[in-house]
Protein backbone atom coordinates (compact mmCIF):
# COMPACT_ATOMS: atom_id res chain seq x y z
CA UNK A 1 0.00 0.00 0.00
CA UNK A 2 2.97 1.96 0.79
CA UNK A 3 3.93 1.64 -2.89
CA UNK A 4 0.42 2.93 -4.15
CA UNK A 5 0.79 6.23 -1.86
CA UNK A 6 3.90 6.93 -3.42
CA UNK A 7 2.94 6.42 -6.71
CA UNK A 8 0.32 8.67 -6.09
CA UNK A 9 2.17 11.64 -4.51
CA UNK A 10 4.26 11.36 -7.61
CA UNK A 11 1.34 11.70 -9.56
CA UNK A 12 0.31 8.21 -10.79
CA UNK A 13 -3.39 8.63 -11.77
CA UNK A 14 -4.18 4.74 -11.58
CA UNK A 15 -2.69 4.79 -8.49
CA UNK A 16 -5.28 7.57 -7.64
CA UNK A 17 -7.69 5.37 -9.20
CA UNK A 18 -6.98 2.38 -7.38
CA UNK A 19 -6.35 4.47 -3.73
CA UNK A 20 -9.62 5.68 -4.47
CA UNK A 21 -11.43 2.50 -4.67
CA UNK A 22 -9.30 1.01 -1.32
CA UNK A 23 -11.02 4.03 0.44
CA UNK A 24 -14.44 4.01 -1.27
CA UNK A 25 -14.62 0.10 -0.01
CA UNK A 26 -13.59 1.10 3.39
CA UNK A 27 -10.44 -1.57 3.41
CA UNK A 28 -7.95 -1.72 5.68
CA UNK A 29 -5.45 -1.03 3.27
CA UNK A 30 -7.64 2.08 2.03
CA UNK A 31 -7.21 3.06 5.97
CA UNK A 32 -3.59 2.98 6.05
CA UNK A 33 -3.31 4.66 2.91
CA UNK A 34 -5.20 7.92 4.06
CA UNK A 35 -3.15 7.63 7.37
CA UNK A 36 -0.06 8.01 5.44
CA UNK A 37 -1.98 10.56 3.33
CA UNK A 38 -3.54 12.99 5.83
CA UNK A 39 -0.33 14.96 6.73
CA UNK A 40 -0.62 16.11 2.52
CA UNK A 41 -4.42 17.05 3.07
CA UNK A 42 -5.74 20.59 4.00
CA UNK A 43 -5.06 22.45 0.46
CA UNK A 44 -7.57 22.31 -1.88
CA UNK A 45 -10.67 24.46 -2.14
CA UNK A 46 -13.89 22.21 -1.74
CA UNK A 47 -16.85 22.96 -3.62
CA UNK A 48 -20.26 21.47 -3.46
CA UNK A 49 -22.67 21.49 -6.12
CA UNK A 50 -25.97 19.76 -5.22
CA UNK A 51 -29.82 20.60 -6.12
CA UNK A 52 -32.66 18.58 -7.03
CA UNK A 53 -32.31 16.02 -10.07
CA UNK A 54 -32.64 17.63 -13.67
CA UNK A 55 -31.73 21.00 -12.58
CA UNK A 56 -28.26 20.88 -14.40
CA UNK A 57 -25.88 20.24 -11.63
CA UNK A 58 -23.84 17.87 -14.05
CA UNK A 59 -23.75 20.07 -16.92
CA UNK A 60 -22.64 23.27 -14.60
CA UNK A 61 -19.83 21.06 -13.34
CA UNK A 62 -18.68 19.97 -16.73
CA UNK A 63 -18.56 24.16 -17.33
CA UNK A 64 -16.96 25.27 -14.24
CA UNK A 65 -14.08 22.59 -14.93
CA UNK A 66 -13.51 24.06 -18.35
CA UNK A 67 -13.72 27.26 -17.34
CA UNK A 68 -10.97 26.84 -14.34
CA UNK A 69 -8.78 24.96 -17.04
CA UNK A 70 -9.20 27.74 -19.64
CA UNK A 71 -8.38 30.68 -16.99
CA UNK A 72 -6.08 29.21 -14.45
CA UNK A 73 -3.83 26.64 -13.68
CA UNK A 74 -5.74 24.95 -11.71
CA UNK A 75 -6.14 21.26 -11.40
CA UNK A 76 -9.80 19.81 -10.97
CA UNK A 77 -11.08 16.84 -9.35
CA UNK A 78 -14.45 15.75 -9.42
CA UNK A 79 -16.74 13.73 -7.53
CA UNK A 80 -19.76 12.88 -8.53
CA UNK A 81 -22.51 11.06 -6.18
CA UNK A 82 -25.65 9.19 -7.94
CA UNK A 83 -28.35 6.83 -5.59
CA UNK A 84 -27.75 3.16 -5.38
CA UNK A 85 -30.98 1.15 -5.78
CA UNK A 86 -31.94 0.51 -2.23
CA UNK A 87 -33.52 -2.67 -3.52
CA UNK A 88 -30.43 -4.39 -5.64
CA UNK A 89 -27.64 -2.41 -4.52
CA UNK A 90 -26.85 -1.82 -8.12
CA UNK A 91 -26.60 1.57 -9.45
CA UNK A 92 -26.20 3.07 -13.20
CA UNK A 93 -23.48 6.73 -12.78
CA UNK A 94 -24.37 8.57 -15.57
CA UNK A 95 -22.75 12.03 -14.50
CA UNK A 96 -19.89 11.44 -17.01
CA UNK A 97 -22.17 11.86 -19.69
CA UNK A 98 -22.50 15.68 -19.42
CA UNK A 99 -18.73 15.81 -18.88
CA UNK A 100 -17.35 14.02 -21.94
CA UNK A 101 -15.83 17.60 -23.20
CA UNK A 102 -13.41 17.18 -19.99
CA UNK A 103 -11.65 14.08 -21.48
CA UNK A 104 -7.99 14.00 -22.22
CA UNK A 105 -6.88 16.92 -19.84
CA UNK A 106 -4.47 15.42 -17.55
CA UNK A 107 -5.70 18.11 -15.64
CA UNK A 108 -9.22 16.59 -14.54
CA UNK A 109 -10.14 13.70 -12.79
CA UNK A 110 -13.59 12.54 -12.49
CA UNK A 111 -14.74 9.78 -10.29
CA UNK A 112 -17.90 8.31 -10.79
CA UNK A 113 -19.61 6.93 -6.99
CA UNK A 114 -22.44 5.12 -6.05
CA UNK A 115 -24.18 6.45 -2.39
CA UNK A 116 -24.71 2.80 -1.76
CA UNK A 117 -27.11 3.45 0.92
CA UNK A 118 -25.31 3.10 4.46
CA UNK A 119 -26.48 5.73 6.96
CA UNK A 120 -24.23 8.26 7.18
CA UNK A 121 -21.49 6.12 4.93
CA UNK A 122 -21.36 8.48 1.93
CA UNK A 123 -20.80 11.08 3.97
CA UNK A 124 -18.02 9.10 5.55
CA UNK A 125 -16.51 7.75 1.94
CA UNK A 126 -16.89 10.86 0.18
CA UNK A 127 -15.14 12.71 2.95
CA UNK A 128 -12.29 10.12 2.38
CA UNK A 129 -11.97 10.16 -1.15
CA UNK A 130 -12.00 13.59 -1.08
CA UNK A 131 -8.96 13.15 1.41
CA UNK A 132 -7.33 11.04 -1.44
CA UNK A 133 -8.05 14.10 -4.10
CA UNK A 134 -6.73 16.54 -2.12
CA UNK A 135 -3.22 14.28 -1.24
CA UNK A 136 -3.01 13.99 -4.71
CA UNK A 137 -2.27 18.18 -5.33
CA UNK A 138 -5.50 18.95 -7.35
CA UNK A 139 -6.26 22.51 -6.22
CA UNK A 140 -10.32 22.33 -6.59
CA UNK A 141 -12.27 19.30 -5.88
CA UNK A 142 -16.09 19.63 -6.96
CA UNK A 143 -18.68 17.43 -5.37
CA UNK A 144 -21.75 16.63 -7.11
CA UNK A 145 -24.61 15.44 -5.36
CA UNK A 146 -28.05 14.58 -6.12
CA UNK A 147 -30.56 16.63 -4.46
CA UNK A 148 -32.14 14.37 -1.80
CA UNK A 149 -32.32 15.53 2.10
CA UNK A 150 -29.88 15.38 4.72
CA UNK A 151 -27.18 13.51 2.63
CA UNK A 152 -26.80 16.71 1.31
CA UNK A 153 -26.46 18.46 4.23
CA UNK A 154 -24.07 15.80 5.52
CA UNK A 155 -22.09 16.71 1.94
CA UNK A 156 -22.10 20.14 2.37
CA UNK A 157 -20.67 20.45 5.20
CA UNK A 158 -17.21 18.84 3.75
CA UNK A 159 -17.29 21.68 1.29
CA UNK A 160 -15.52 25.44 1.77
CA UNK A 161 -18.21 26.53 -0.82
CA UNK A 162 -21.60 24.98 -1.20
CA UNK A 163 -23.48 25.44 -4.46
CA UNK A 164 -27.12 25.46 -4.08
CA UNK A 165 -28.56 24.67 -8.16
CA UNK A 166 -32.03 25.56 -9.09
CA UNK A 167 -33.94 26.14 -12.06
CA UNK A 168 -36.87 27.71 -13.49
CA UNK A 169 -40.07 25.52 -12.75
CA UNK A 170 -38.63 23.19 -9.95
CA UNK A 171 -41.14 24.47 -7.63
CA UNK A 172 -43.37 27.13 -5.71
CA UNK A 173 -41.70 29.62 -3.46
CA UNK A 174 -43.01 27.70 -0.76
CA UNK A 175 -40.42 25.40 -1.62
CA UNK A 176 -37.77 27.82 -1.42
CA UNK A 177 -38.57 28.48 1.96
CA UNK A 178 -38.88 25.09 3.69
CA UNK A 179 -36.24 23.64 1.99
CA UNK A 180 -33.13 23.58 4.31
CA UNK A 181 -31.50 23.02 1.59
CA UNK A 182 -31.06 26.20 0.42
CA UNK A 183 -29.73 27.55 3.87
CA UNK A 184 -26.75 25.58 3.23
CA UNK A 185 -26.35 28.01 -0.03
CA UNK A 186 -22.95 30.27 -0.44
CA UNK A 187 -23.95 30.72 -3.50
CA UNK A 188 -27.25 30.22 -5.25
CA UNK A 189 -27.60 29.07 -9.18
CA UNK A 190 -30.42 29.77 -11.04
CA UNK A 191 -29.02 27.48 -13.87
CA UNK A 192 -31.74 26.97 -17.37
CA UNK A 193 -31.96 30.69 -16.80
CA UNK A 194 -32.82 31.02 -20.70
CA UNK A 195 -36.21 29.28 -19.36
CA UNK A 196 -39.45 31.01 -18.72
CA UNK A 197 -40.37 31.86 -15.18
CA UNK A 198 -37.50 32.38 -14.41
CA UNK A 199 -38.56 36.03 -12.57
CA UNK A 200 -40.39 33.66 -10.03
CA UNK A 201 -37.75 31.70 -9.13
CA UNK A 202 -35.39 34.75 -8.73
CA UNK A 203 -37.44 36.46 -6.79
CA UNK A 204 -38.54 33.84 -4.32
CA UNK A 205 -34.89 33.12 -3.47
CA UNK A 206 -34.03 36.89 -3.42
CA UNK A 207 -37.52 37.21 -0.93
CA UNK A 208 -35.78 34.21 0.96
CA UNK A 209 -32.63 35.84 1.49
CA UNK A 210 -34.00 38.92 2.38
CA UNK A 211 -36.00 37.05 5.02
CA UNK A 212 -32.61 35.92 6.39
CA UNK A 213 -30.86 37.75 8.81
CA UNK A 214 -27.24 37.63 7.99
CA UNK A 215 -25.35 35.83 10.28
CA UNK A 216 -21.67 34.04 10.37
CA UNK A 217 -22.70 30.56 9.80
CA UNK A 218 -20.33 28.11 10.90
CA UNK A 219 -21.67 24.23 11.06
CA UNK A 220 -21.62 22.14 14.44
CA UNK A 221 -21.13 19.10 14.44
CA UNK A 222 -24.69 18.13 15.42
CA UNK A 223 -26.15 19.98 12.82
CA UNK A 224 -26.93 23.74 13.94
CA UNK A 225 -25.10 26.75 12.90
CA UNK A 226 -23.17 28.36 14.97
CA UNK A 227 -23.72 32.00 15.18
CA UNK A 228 -20.27 32.95 15.64
CA UNK A 229 -19.04 36.02 17.18
CA UNK A 230 -16.91 38.18 14.64
CA UNK A 231 -13.60 38.48 15.04
CA UNK A 232 -13.42 42.04 16.91
CA UNK A 233 -17.22 42.16 18.58
CA UNK A 234 -17.49 46.13 18.94
CA UNK A 235 -17.47 46.01 14.70
CA UNK A 236 -21.03 44.76 14.08
CA UNK A 237 -21.39 45.77 11.07
CA UNK A 238 -22.47 43.67 8.21
CA UNK A 239 -19.71 44.35 5.84
CA UNK A 240 -18.01 41.14 7.12
CA UNK A 241 -20.66 38.90 6.43
CA UNK A 242 -21.31 36.98 3.31
CA UNK A 243 -24.55 37.46 1.82
CA UNK A 244 -25.28 34.58 -0.82
CA UNK A 245 -25.11 35.62 -4.33
CA UNK A 246 -27.20 34.36 -6.80
CA UNK A 247 -25.93 33.37 -10.21
CA UNK A 248 -27.76 32.84 -13.38
CA UNK A 249 -26.20 30.10 -15.54
CA UNK A 250 -27.05 28.70 -19.01
CA UNK A 251 -24.52 25.20 -18.35
CA UNK A 252 -25.78 24.03 -22.20
CA UNK A 253 -23.67 26.86 -23.32
CA UNK A 254 -21.84 28.24 -20.79
CA UNK A 255 -23.81 31.58 -20.03
CA UNK A 256 -23.09 33.00 -16.91
CA UNK A 257 -20.03 30.88 -15.72
CA UNK A 258 -17.14 33.05 -15.90
CA UNK A 259 -19.58 35.10 -13.29
CA UNK A 260 -19.78 31.81 -11.45
CA UNK A 261 -16.53 30.92 -11.63
CA UNK A 262 -15.57 34.50 -10.20
CA UNK A 263 -18.10 34.20 -7.29
CA UNK A 264 -16.71 30.84 -6.29
CA UNK A 265 -12.96 32.58 -6.28
CA UNK A 266 -14.49 35.62 -4.11
CA UNK A 267 -16.03 33.20 -1.77
CA UNK A 268 -12.82 31.37 -1.43
CA UNK A 269 -11.04 34.71 -0.39
CA UNK A 270 -13.85 35.64 2.07
CA UNK A 271 -13.44 32.44 3.84
CA UNK A 272 -9.80 33.45 4.53
CA UNK A 273 -9.99 37.05 5.23
CA UNK A 274 -12.77 35.80 7.59
CA UNK A 275 -11.15 33.59 9.56
CA UNK A 276 -14.13 31.25 8.36
CA UNK A 277 -11.51 29.00 6.11
CA UNK A 278 -10.08 27.31 9.70
CA UNK A 279 -13.62 27.52 11.62
CA UNK A 280 -14.36 25.48 8.67
CA UNK A 281 -12.02 23.27 8.87
CA UNK A 282 -12.26 22.60 12.25
CA UNK A 283 -16.18 21.54 12.17
CA UNK A 284 -15.47 20.05 9.08
CA UNK A 285 -12.53 17.85 10.92
CA UNK A 286 -14.68 17.31 14.18
CA UNK A 287 -17.68 15.78 12.08
CA UNK A 288 -15.73 13.43 10.59
CA UNK A 289 -13.85 12.68 14.21
CA UNK A 290 -17.35 12.10 15.29
CA UNK A 291 -18.77 10.00 12.60
CA UNK A 292 -15.30 7.35 12.97
CA UNK A 293 -16.54 7.20 16.56
CA UNK A 294 -19.83 6.10 16.29
CA UNK A 295 -18.35 3.92 13.26
CA UNK A 296 -15.99 2.53 15.69
CA UNK A 297 -18.01 1.73 18.61
CA UNK A 298 -20.64 0.65 16.74
CA UNK A 299 -18.97 -2.11 14.63
CA UNK A 300 -17.20 -3.05 18.06
CA UNK A 301 -20.10 -3.51 19.89
CA UNK A 302 -21.53 -5.38 16.94
CA UNK A 303 -18.86 -7.71 16.75
CA UNK A 304 -19.37 -8.50 20.41
CA UNK A 305 -22.68 -9.55 19.98
CA UNK A 306 -23.95 -12.85 18.91
CA UNK A 307 -26.30 -12.51 15.64
CA UNK A 308 -28.94 -14.92 17.69
CA UNK A 309 -29.29 -12.17 20.61
CA UNK A 310 -29.69 -9.71 18.32
CA UNK A 311 -32.26 -11.77 16.04
CA UNK A 312 -34.10 -12.28 19.69
CA UNK A 313 -34.72 -8.90 20.69
CA UNK A 314 -35.80 -7.83 17.58
CA UNK A 315 -38.08 -10.46 17.42
CA UNK A 316 -39.52 -9.08 20.79
CA UNK A 317 -39.62 -5.54 19.30
CA UNK A 318 -42.09 -7.02 16.76
CA UNK A 319 -44.11 -8.26 18.96
CA UNK A 320 -44.67 -5.09 20.60
CA UNK A 321 -42.65 -6.80 24.23
CA UNK A 322 -40.17 -4.52 24.43
CA UNK A 323 -40.05 -0.34 22.59
CA UNK A 324 -36.64 0.40 20.88
CA UNK A 325 -35.41 2.17 23.20
CA UNK A 326 -35.91 -0.92 25.99
CA UNK A 327 -34.49 -3.36 23.51
CA UNK A 328 -31.47 -1.03 22.79
CA UNK A 329 -30.59 -0.87 27.20
CA UNK A 330 -31.13 -5.10 26.79
CA UNK A 331 -28.75 -5.13 24.71
CA UNK A 332 -25.87 -2.29 25.89
CA UNK A 333 -26.49 -4.00 29.45
CA UNK A 334 -25.98 -7.37 28.11
CA UNK A 335 -29.17 -9.17 29.39
CA UNK A 336 -30.33 -10.02 26.55
CA UNK A 337 -28.16 -13.77 26.84
CA UNK B 1 -16.13 -2.60 5.21
CA UNK B 2 -18.14 -2.65 2.57
CA UNK B 3 -18.23 -5.60 0.65
CA UNK B 4 -16.64 -5.72 -3.05
CA UNK B 5 -18.93 -3.84 -5.68
CA UNK B 6 -18.33 -4.86 -9.21
CA UNK B 7 -17.51 -1.71 -11.49
CA UNK B 8 -18.21 -2.07 -14.82
CA UNK B 9 -18.11 0.65 -17.72
CA UNK B 10 -21.07 0.71 -20.32
CA UNK B 11 -19.42 2.95 -23.49
CA UNK B 12 -20.35 3.34 -27.10
CA UNK B 13 -17.20 3.56 -29.10
CA UNK B 14 -17.49 5.05 -32.90
CA UNK B 15 -20.26 6.63 -34.87
CA UNK B 16 -23.43 5.03 -34.30
CA UNK B 17 -26.20 6.45 -32.74
CA UNK B 18 -27.94 3.80 -31.23
CA UNK B 19 -27.60 3.04 -27.43
CA UNK B 20 -31.27 1.16 -26.93
CA UNK B 21 -28.69 -2.15 -26.55
CA UNK B 22 -26.33 -0.38 -23.96
CA UNK B 23 -28.64 1.22 -21.77
CA UNK B 24 -30.86 -2.58 -21.50
CA UNK B 25 -27.51 -4.36 -20.32
CA UNK B 26 -26.80 -1.05 -18.05
CA UNK B 27 -30.00 -1.60 -16.77
CA UNK B 28 -29.82 -5.24 -16.38
CA UNK B 29 -26.39 -4.78 -14.67
CA UNK B 30 -27.45 -2.62 -12.21
CA UNK B 31 -30.54 -4.73 -11.09
CA UNK B 32 -27.77 -7.61 -10.28
CA UNK B 33 -26.16 -5.30 -8.29
CA UNK B 34 -23.47 -3.42 -10.04
CA UNK B 35 -22.29 -0.13 -10.34
CA UNK B 36 -22.08 0.82 -13.87
CA UNK B 37 -20.62 3.99 -15.03
CA UNK B 38 -22.42 4.95 -18.30
CA UNK B 39 -20.76 7.10 -20.80
CA UNK B 40 -22.96 7.74 -23.86
CA UNK B 41 -22.52 8.26 -27.55
CA UNK B 42 -20.05 8.49 -29.63
CA UNK B 43 -16.77 7.84 -27.45
CA UNK B 44 -13.39 7.42 -28.76
CA UNK B 45 -10.92 4.41 -27.47
CA UNK B 46 -9.12 7.05 -25.74
CA UNK B 47 -12.36 8.84 -23.77
CA UNK B 48 -13.12 5.19 -22.81
CA UNK B 49 -9.39 3.64 -21.39
CA UNK B 50 -9.38 6.88 -20.11
CA UNK B 51 -12.81 6.65 -17.84
CA UNK B 52 -11.69 3.16 -17.56
CA UNK B 53 -8.88 4.61 -15.80
CA UNK B 54 -10.21 7.04 -13.32
CA UNK B 55 -13.07 4.80 -12.42
CA UNK B 56 -11.30 2.25 -11.79
CA UNK B 57 -13.64 -0.28 -13.26
CA UNK B 58 -13.98 -4.41 -13.11
CA UNK B 59 -14.97 -4.38 -16.81
CA UNK B 60 -15.60 -2.64 -20.32
CA UNK B 61 -18.66 -3.45 -21.80
CA UNK B 62 -18.48 -2.21 -25.19
CA UNK B 63 -21.60 -1.75 -27.63
CA UNK B 64 -20.27 -1.69 -31.04
CA UNK B 65 -22.92 -1.67 -34.15
CA UNK B 66 -20.96 -0.11 -36.81
CA UNK B 67 -19.16 -2.79 -38.31
CA UNK B 68 -16.05 -1.24 -36.80
CA UNK B 69 -15.18 -3.65 -34.11
CA UNK B 70 -11.91 -5.17 -35.23
CA UNK B 71 -10.51 -1.66 -35.49
CA UNK B 72 -12.06 0.06 -32.18
CA UNK B 73 -11.79 -2.84 -29.83
CA UNK B 74 -7.77 -4.01 -30.37
CA UNK B 75 -7.69 0.22 -30.09
CA UNK B 76 -9.53 0.34 -26.82
CA UNK B 77 -7.07 -3.06 -25.44
CA UNK B 78 -4.19 -1.52 -26.41
CA UNK B 79 -4.36 1.61 -24.65
CA UNK B 80 -6.02 -0.33 -20.98
CA UNK B 81 -2.88 -2.40 -21.22
CA UNK B 82 -0.77 0.82 -21.59
CA UNK B 83 -2.55 2.24 -18.71
CA UNK B 84 -1.71 -0.50 -16.75
CA UNK B 85 -5.12 -2.14 -16.44
CA UNK B 86 -4.49 -5.14 -18.12
CA UNK B 87 -6.46 -6.96 -15.06
CA UNK B 88 -9.92 -5.12 -17.05
CA UNK B 89 -12.04 -7.67 -18.71
CA UNK B 90 -13.48 -6.16 -22.17
CA UNK B 91 -17.23 -7.49 -23.39
CA UNK B 92 -18.25 -6.68 -26.38
CA UNK B 93 -21.99 -6.25 -27.64
CA UNK B 94 -23.82 -5.40 -30.79
CA UNK B 95 -23.62 -6.43 -34.50
CA UNK B 96 -20.44 -8.70 -34.32
CA UNK B 97 -20.34 -11.67 -37.82
CA UNK B 98 -19.57 -14.53 -36.40
CA UNK B 99 -16.58 -15.04 -38.54
CA UNK B 100 -14.34 -12.38 -36.56
CA UNK B 101 -15.66 -14.04 -32.91
CA UNK B 102 -12.45 -15.83 -32.20
CA UNK B 103 -10.30 -13.07 -34.10
CA UNK B 104 -11.88 -10.89 -31.17
CA UNK B 105 -11.25 -13.49 -28.45
CA UNK B 106 -7.66 -14.00 -29.51
CA UNK B 107 -6.86 -10.40 -28.84
CA UNK B 108 -8.24 -10.84 -25.58
CA UNK B 109 -12.13 -9.95 -25.48
CA UNK B 110 -13.78 -11.95 -22.59
CA UNK B 111 -17.26 -12.17 -23.96
CA UNK B 112 -19.21 -11.12 -27.52
CA UNK B 113 -22.94 -11.33 -27.15
CA UNK B 114 -24.88 -11.01 -30.43
CA UNK B 115 -28.65 -10.07 -30.86
CA UNK B 116 -31.07 -12.07 -28.62
CA UNK B 117 -28.08 -12.88 -25.75
CA UNK B 118 -30.17 -12.94 -22.59
CA UNK B 119 -29.40 -10.57 -19.97
CA UNK B 120 -28.96 -12.83 -17.25
CA UNK B 121 -26.26 -14.46 -19.16
CA UNK B 122 -24.34 -11.46 -19.86
CA UNK B 123 -24.60 -10.88 -16.12
CA UNK B 124 -23.38 -14.15 -15.01
CA UNK B 125 -20.28 -14.21 -17.42
CA UNK B 126 -19.16 -10.81 -16.48
CA UNK B 127 -19.82 -12.39 -12.62
CA UNK B 128 -18.08 -14.87 -13.43
CA UNK B 129 -15.19 -13.24 -15.33
CA UNK B 130 -14.34 -10.45 -12.86
CA UNK B 131 -14.68 -12.81 -9.75
CA UNK B 132 -12.27 -15.33 -11.05
CA UNK B 133 -9.45 -13.05 -10.90
CA UNK B 134 -10.01 -10.11 -8.43
CA UNK B 135 -8.51 -6.49 -9.05
CA UNK B 136 -5.69 -5.27 -7.52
Amino acid sequence: MTNLVEALLAGDRLALSRLLTQVENGTQDGRSALNELFQHTGNAHLVGVTGAPGVGKSSLVNQLALHFRKHSNKTIAIIAVDPTSPFTGGAVLGDRVRMRNLAGDAGVFIRSMASRGTLGGLAHATSAMVQVFDAAGFDIVLIETVGAGQAEVDIARLAHTTLVVDAPGMGDDIQAIKAGILEIADILVINKADRPGLENTERALRGMLEMAHPVKRIFQHHGKFEIAESASDEQDNTAQLWIPPIQKTIATDGTGIPELAESIGRHASYLESSGDWSLRERSRLETELDALIQDTLTNQFRSKLPEEAYDRVLVRILERELSPWEAVETLMNGRHT
Amino acid sequence: MTEKKIRVLVAKPGLDGHDRGAKVVARALRDAGMEVIYTGLRQTPEMIAEAALQEDVDAVGLSILSGAHMALAPRILELLNANGQSNVKVFLGGIIPDEDVPQLKTMGITGIYGPGTSTEDIVREIRAAVLVEPAA
